[in-house]
């Protein structure tokens, strides 16, 4: 693909119609709360769109994030807007390696300075030696790549709160992008992984208004973050109706009960899952049968068994009030006793006083 | 640490830690102080069990007093079953019960648990509202408003995070949470420990009244 394509030249080029492109566009104006006046010049702006650099980061990360974008149910569009993007360095997906890969990366810094948006996904290792790419160390790539981009997407939630990696005892020291950048636009797209949708929603948001859409306050697109799960989830009525599964196996599982005695996430989780869903629109975790695990939030493997519900206190019970039962008890005969033995006294004096 | 992780972590667990502490050393501390025994002839042969009785007979306002006692009656009794139902009743609480003992059972439906809740703190606002409006009946202390606060705060944040008003869920819930917390912690060094209290004082009541000959 040439680098002066646009983006409708590459749609039309796959046999894609101007009607699934419209329909897109809806969507994803619809999607992101976008007015629907929003929606024509969303089309035209899209579709004379030129390529935007981007550079992929990889660090702390198992390649989720990368396999949710790619190997969602092809061709999509949102498939299609992601092949669009001029992906100048992406150290799973590139042919080149080596020193050829670095000098991809560094060539692009150098052309689009100020102007390529830079992903990232994994956690950054504190102490440098834990991962490095090319010799470089994450942390040292991060600051690098950082210091020249028009902003800064963190896909998944290590790159967004630290994730798996920044688990207790966070072996690596590992931190988040917001931990290390501090001067540029930072958009979260958290999610282990994160839907497709959320990201291909915010470079079409940046591609047509040239803008990054209003995020929450753990730096998420509202759009596709501002809804908790609970709410929109399918299986809420038997929640209200006190109707839950108690194991995986049972009666209440296979009519499609509640999961939340069964640890589900839902009500303390913040994504589009319940509605946006996966692969298409077919399913997601909830409809197939396990709990929400509150992926797209801070901490989130952190907070608890996964199949312990939320309402479940995180503390370990028993000896330490059995040993408050024993400090009350002692504290409360000694106080007991203690008067007893002053009114004894004061009985004692008064005898004697007759 | 966010606001729930405390919440459901070390702050609900040292307030349970300090409650069991707290109303063990209260309790202890004024039933192992036992009075001395009166040394009068008893008026009444059968003045140990009638005093027992008044354990029971106390639950209810003597006859006489039927019509005038009638409203705060009704209330207290809405509220302290709608309470208590709302405690041991719905699933999160029994979730949070099964935590710490063990011990679960089936609960209401949710519906039926904000419909109770809802008329735990309408009730609770009934009382305050008595109690307020006739101050030479109840001669209230700071302590006894602390006590309605805290106690109302819980239904009110139950609610509320039921319903989602207000703030997110899980910073309502951590609220919530840290509502009762403080709830606990306040709980043995107030007059909510009447929830223990009753029973001794009551029989304490029946036994020097039966003793003196008293019909109780």
């Amino acid at each position: 693909m040439a680098r002066d394509s646009t983006l409708g030249e590459l749609l039309r080029s796959q046999g894609v119609s101007r009607r699934a492109f419209l329909k897109f566009c809806t969507t994803t104006a619809s999607v992101m709360a976008l007015p629907a006046s929003l929606v024509p010049a969303m089309a035209d702006a899209l579709e004379q769109a030129k390529r935007p650099s981007v550079i992929w980061l990889s660090f702390q990360e198992c390649t989720g994030c990368t396999e949710a974008l790619t190997r969602s149910h092809a061709p999509t569009l949102e498939g299609l807007i992601f092949d669009f993007i001029s992906l100048d360095y992406h150290h799973t997906l590139q042919a080149a390696s080596g020193r050829a890969a670095e000098e991809a990366r560094e060539e692009a810094m150098r052309e689009h300075a100020g102007q390529y948006l830079l992903l990232v996904d994994g956690s950054i290792p504190t102490v440098k030696a834990y991962s490095t790419i090319a010799g470089i160390s994450n942390l040292d790539m991060l600051k690098d790549s950082a210091a020249n981009a028009a902003a800064v997407i963190a896909v998944g939630t290590c790159a967004a709160y630290g994730g798996l990696p920044m688990a207790a005892p966070n072996p690596t020291s590992a931190v988040s992008v917001s931990d290390i950048v501090s001067d540029k636009p930072i958009i979260n797209i958290p999610g282990c992984p994160p839907i497709p949708l959320a990201m291909t929603g915010v470079i079409a948001h940046y591609l047509t208004l040239g803008t990054l859409p209003a995020l929450d306050h753990l730096g998420r697109p509202q759009a596709f973050f501002g809804e908790n799960i609970h709410d929109r989830c399918y299986r809420r009525p038997f929640y209200d109706r006190g109707l839950f599964a108690e194991t995986f196996d049972d009666e209440g599982a296979r009519k499609g009960w509640c999961l939340y005695k069964l640890g589900c996430k839902g009500p303390v989780a913040y994504n589009a899952c319940a509605h946006v869903k996966w692969n298409q629109g077919v399913s997601f975790p909830i409809q197939s049968g396990h709990g929400c695990i509150g992926c797209s939030e801070p901490g989130f493997w952190d907070a608890g068994g996964i199949y312990e519900s939320i309402a479940r206190g995180q503390f370990g019970t028993g000896p330490q009030i059995a040993t408050a039962a024993l400090v009350g008890a002692a504290a409360g005969a000694g106080a007991a006793l203690l008067a007893r033995s002053k009114k004894e006294k004061k009985a004692a004096a008064h005898a004697a006083s007759e | 640490m966010s606001l729930l992780e405390f919440a459901r972590g070390p702050a609900i667990h040292w307030s349970l830690v300090i409650l069991v502490a707290g109303i063990i050393w209260r309790l202890l501390g004024v039933l192992v102080l036992t009075r001395g025994a009166d040394l009068s002839r008893p008026r009444d042969a059968f003045g140990n069990f009638k005093g027992y009785r008044t354990v029971f007979s106390r639950a209810w306002p003597n006859g006489e007093f039927t019509t005038a006692t009638r409203y705060q009656t009704i209330m207290a009794y809405l509220f302290h079953f709608a309470t208590l139902i709302v405690v041991v009743g719905i699933t999160p609480h029994i979730e949070f019960i099964e935590s710490l003992t063990g011990a679960s059972w089936p609960a209401l439906p949710n519906a039926l648990g904000v419909a109770i809740g809802t008329i735990a703190l309408i009730s609770l606002i009934a009382l305050i509202g008595r109690r307020i409006s006739k101050p030479e009946i109840y001669c209230s202390n700071l302590g006894d408003y602390i006590t309605w606060v805290l106690i109302a705060a819980p239904l009110l944040t139950g609610l509320m995070t039921f319903a989602h008003i207000g703030p997110r869920y899980e910073t309502m819930l951590a609220i919530h949470i840290l509502s009762v917390a403080v709830l606990f912690v306040w709980f043995p060094f107030s007059k909510l420990m009447h929830a223990f209290w009753f029973v001794f004082s009551r029989a304490q009541s029946g036994l020097a009244y039966a003793h003196k000959g008293v019909r109780i």
